[in-house]
């Protein structure tokens, strides 16, 4: 595909009544405390088009709350199911309201109410295949472009490849999305420790420098109160000896645009370009707890601002997909890529064996989203993992906060 | 050759592109031009020295200050958690120096 055919490329996506571009259709089942997790589960197993996601905790919180209306409203998401066990604080008829208000068909239920786990699952297996069968019927395809696409990007297991090809072929890539007005955005505010100069360099204006200012020293303060930084141990083994110098690689997928802003978790970019995304938490009653416990926590996150699709960064490699936005695996490590075929969509390696250059990755990864976008299936989506992760965490969102403990 | 990418022209260390072991490496990228012998096995997306480095300098990859050294470094040795250290991260001090894996919780 030459470089104009690819810029003005389109594809059909699915258009909500709220105006939102979706690249799937999904049935999301939401549950509202652990105890309804195995029904949650059960319901979707082996239906097409179906994922879950839920809230482990039965004291309820803000952020997580903000996230499941997040993700119930998400552009991929066409249709909702919430399911409580029936004591918990957090209640999925509000859940449901919230969706059904965006437009999105919904329903919910206690499992207490309906009878137990059999005639649960029974019941929700019926609403899934109503719901299932109204978005094939009524959903409205649409041409969708580059515009219309918010992509997110994240790194994990890390190592010395991933600041040299992975995560630059990211930056590339975010390069020609933002040239062509879609959304990009980038996050691990924790990973760009030692970068201070350097990340306030990119902002747009003076008013964003002060947010990514903000942003930067609540990340120090935070990483100084847990006593850890976000560096592993399969990152050390990779060949990465300090934070430093992680932290120059993971930012190299932020390409080289202006920011336009800070994003909190579950907040969507008010225009288009690179948006910094800050899922660290802010001081609370809780004290920090942790910011990105592992990497399924941080791509709920970045989905939660409306990703469509969100690009994983691995050197060392992993075997994680997600719940809501399809997961594209790009890794910067060849021998990874031979190893771990099966799970890996994009080998940037080629960068540093010399086969491509990095503006050749750049716009294949482009090529790849724009066939992902029109439907063909990630490599995570095709192995069927659906992984999602809400935890417990504050952010200060004081016009969000009503209702719940802040 | 096998090679070691140089990222800038400020940096004093190299990541090597593919595993080597006590062979010349070719230097490549915009510090590049030259090449460093290693005198031991170096695995791919680590880190080899192209200059000395005396202890408390610092070491410079992206053009920026990753670390400081902990020993004398020598031109074309292995820079890593046993000679170079963070100017953040405590922790890492203590980690193994081939897998990464923690030494200091106790499983018991």
């Amino acid at each position: 595909m030459n470089d104009d055919s690819l810029k003005s490329r389109t594809w059909q996506g699915y258009l909500r009544s709220d105006g939102r571009k979706g690249i799937r259709n999904h049935v999301l089942v939401i549950y509202t405390v652990e105890c309804a997790s195995y029904v949650a589960h059960e319901i979707a197993c082996n239906e097409e088009n179906v994922h879950v996601i839920g809230f482990p905790g039965c004291y309820d919180n803000a952020y997580a709350i903000r996230l499941m209306l997040a993700l119930a409203t998400h552009p991929n998401v066409g249709a909702c199911l919430a399911i409580g066990l029936g004591c918990e604080y957090t209640q999925p008829s509000r859940i449901s309201e919230v969706a059904e208000r965006s437009g999105r068909p919904s329903k919910w239920f206690f499992i207490q109410d309906v009878g137990g786990t059999r005639a649960s699952i029974e019941h929700g297996k019926q609403i899934i295949a109503r719901l299932r069968d109204q978005l094939k019927r009524e959903t409205r395809r649409v041409p969708m472009t580059w515009s219309d696409l918010t992509v997110g990007a994240e790194c994990g297991g890390s190592d010395g490849t991933s600041g040299l090809a992975g995560n630059p072929a990211v930056g590339r890539f975010y390069d020609l999305l933002v040239d062509q007005g879609g959304c990009a955005v980038f996050e691990e505010v924790v990973e760009m420790i030692g970068l201070r100069d350097i990340l306030l360099s990119r902002a747009r204006s003076p008013e964003v420098a002060a947010a990514l200012d903000a942003a930067y020293k609540k990340a120090e303060r935070y990483c100084k109160a847990v006593r850890q930084y976000s560096v592993s141990p399969g990152n050390f083994a990779g060949g990465l000896t300090t934070i430093e110098e992680k932290s120059m690689g993971a930012f190299a997928k932020s390409g080289t645009c202006p920011i336009e802003g800070v994003l909190l978790v579950s907040q969507q970019p008010s225009g288009p370009g690179l948006w910094l995304l800050d899922s660290v938490p802010d001081e609370h009653f809780m004290q920090f707890g942790y910011t990105n416990p592992n990497d399924t926590e941080g791509i709920m996150d970045l989905i939660s601002t409306g990703a469509q699709i969100v690009l994983f960064v691995t050197g060392r490699g992993s075997v994680i997909g997600s719940a809501v936005a399809p997961l594209l695996k790009v890794t910067g490590n060849s021998n990874t890529f031979a190893r771990m075929r099966g799970d890996m969509d994009f080998d940037a390696g080629r960068v540093l064996s010399g086969q491509i250059s990095l503006d050749t990755a750049g716009r294949e990864l482009m090529t790849l989203v724009g066939d992902v976008a029109s439907g063909e299936l990630t490599k995570p989506e095709a192995l069927g993992h659906r992984e999602y992760f809400v935890m417990y965490k504050h952010q200060n969102v004081p016009s969000l906060e009503a209702g719940c403990r802040a | 050759m096998k090679q070691c990418f140089s990222i800038h022209p400020k940096d004093n260390v190299a990541t090597l592109t593919e595993d080597a072991d006590s062979e010349p490496l070719l230097v490549v990228g915009s510090g590049g031009g030259t090449t460093v012998q290693i005198e031991e096995a170096i695995s791919l997306g680590h880190k080899v020295a192209l200059a000395a480095i005396a202890p408390d300098a610092v070491i410079i990859k992206y053009g920026v200050i990753i670390g400081v050294a902990t020993k004398p470094i020598e031109r074309g040795g292995w820079v890593h958690l046993h000679n170079c250290r963070s100017l953040l991260d405590d922790r890492s001090q203590g980690l193994d120096l081939r897998t990464g894996i923690p030494k200091d919780t106790p499983y018991e």
